[in-house]
């Protein structure tokens, strides 16, 4: 199966800690790759790296034959990102950003249709600032497909989010990989790994310590087992 | 599980022409800025009482030439700085701190879009400012020299650029609260000493020798060498360009994305 995404021999050193520490893994075209690991396992600076933000200081990245670091604008309007920290101006309005973000684009998505999708709308007179982390999240994922992305990255898109909040994700999610694209979402949750993964990476300490469809990685056993004894501390 | 598919290249977006995407985010920085009453405050209404006050009074001196000319040159000189820089600096060092820089650095704009797309807002802004401004000076009386307004618009420009690289090297290598702290501070240090409304020769000696080599004097002194004598001052012009030059290779080496 072809790749949309690869990391090989990551390696990337902040100060004395070694972040990533020959991260090698893959995300195949069309399918929905989720990304667990512990804090601190490198998820996040590995994301980091994949939509150019950072840069390894060895080994290689290429996200739909690209190489992300200071890739250009239409290589950038092929990916959606949702970042953790949100990155989304604080003093504007939810529907004011998404329609200003959608000219970023030669042919975005219907805004208003999105923002209904999730329940953008709800909140579209509340300031970014006042937003709750649930909605914050919401607004961030909108933002993430105005573009038509190809690659999806979603860095915890369920995390904070009530239990009909997450629902509405994954179902948002899976709809994106059915119609095509190519999904990395990382998560801290089993339930979301195993209820979205059509391929499974377990990072642990900058590594990948297990990576495969969730059949092969669990081998039937319970992903929650399989995961802790590959990350608990001390596990190799 | 679905079937995998490959994406239909003719369904996706791809990304606007960089003349659509900086304009956009230009439009979006202006109507943020004037959003922004605190903003406003400091880009509009402070000039426009600076000139309305100088022109009811005589003091402080502002040197040879009508009184009204002279202080609305000045007047304008505070709008640039106002907007350049300190305006600037607040917000980039915001959006720095909550990751805005970074998010939009992946988005088709990108981070040299970004920098570009804040020029052209600052010039828009500054097109609205000194409307105002004219408008005001000349029910007070102002009569700028014709011979001097394209060296005034040159000097406008270079120093937007100066003041705007000036600002985004404060506020990508600080904390956005130092930030916020330094770019007021500056302004009003300028503001008095840095020889903007009250011209660096009618300091006292040691400031006004200081001042001369101020960015805020240079531009200062010449829109009023342009606006009140209709003449280009060179060594003004030197002034500028040299603080443009120093604060863009800095904040081009120094600028920080991230917090």
């Amino acid at each position: 199966m072809t790749s949309a995404v690869t990391l090989s021999d990551l390696h990337r050193t902040f100060g004395q800690v070694a972040a990533l520490d020959g991260l090698t893994w893959s995300a195949p075209v069309g399918r929905i790759t989720a990304v667990l690991g512990p804090n601190g396992a490198g998820k996040t600076t590995a994301i980091e790296c994949a939509v150019g933000l950072g840069r390894p200081d060895r080994g290689t990245v290429r996200v739909l034959d690209t190489d992300p670091w200071q890739a250009g604008a239409e290589h950038r309007a092929r990916v959606g990102v949702m970042l953790q920290a949100g990155g989304l101006p604080n003093g504007t309005r939810p529907l004011r950003l998404l329609r200003h973000l959608s000219r970023l684009y030669a042919d975005p998505v219907d805004v208003d249709a999105v923002a209904r999708r999730l329940g953008v709308t709800d909140f579209a007179s509340t300031t970014v600032r006042r937003l709750s982390g649930g909605q914050k999240q919401r607004l961030a994922l909108a933002a993430s497909l105005l573009g038509r992305p190809e690659v999806l990255f979603l860095d915890e898109p369920a995390a904070g989010l009530d239990p009909h909040g997450r629902l509405d994700v994954w179902d948002l999610v899976a709809e994106q990989r059915d119609a095509g694209t190519t999904v990395v979402v990382t998560t801290h949750s089993f339930e979301e790994a195993e209820r979205l993964a059509d391929h499974l990476v377990i990072m642990n300490a900058g590594r990948t310590v297990a990576e495969g469809t969730p059949d092969s990685v669990t081998g039937g056993r319970s992903l929650e087992d399989v995961y802790f004894s590959l990350t608990r501390k001390g596990a190799a | 599980m679905s079937t995998p598919t490959t994406p239909v290249t003719s369904t996706r977006s791809g990304a606007a022409s960089p003349r659509r995407r900086i304009l956009a985010q230009a439009a979006f920085e202006v109507g943020s800025l004037l959003r922004n009453g605190e903003q406003l405050l400091v880009s509009l209404v402070l000039p426009a009482m600076a000139l309305v006050g100088l022109s009811l009074t005589s003091s402080p001196s502002l040197g040879p030439g009508r009184r009204i000319d002279v202080a609305t040159a000045g007047v304008i000189a505070l709008c640039v700085i106002s907007s350049a820089f300190t305006a600037q600096a607040i917000s980039t060092g915001f959006d720095r701190r909550y990751a805005v820089l970074r998010y939009l650095g992946v988005t088709p704009l990108g981070r040299s879009g970004l920098v570009a797309a804040k020029v052209l807002a600052t010039l828009a802004v500054e097109v609205v400012q000194v409307g105002v401004i004219a408008v005001l000076g000349a029910a007070l009386g102002w009569r700028p020299q014709a011979s001097g307004i394209a060296f005034a618009v040159l000097f406008v420009v270079v120093g937007t650029w100066a003041f705007v690289a000036l600002a985004l090297l404060l506020a990508g290598t600080l904390r956005a609260e130092a930030v916020l702290a330094i770019a007021n501070l500056v302004w009003v240090l300028l503001l008095g000493l840095g020889g903007v409304i009250v011209p660096r020769t009618e300091l006292p000696a040691g400031v006004s020798h200081v001042a001369a080599y101020l960015p805020s004097a240079g531009l200062a002194d010449g829109l009023r060498s342009a606006l009140v004598a209709g003449q280009l001052n060179l060594v003004a012009l030197v002034v500028v360009l040299a603080w443009g030059l120093l604060a863009t290779v800095l904040a081009a080496r120094l600028f920080r994305f991230d917090d």
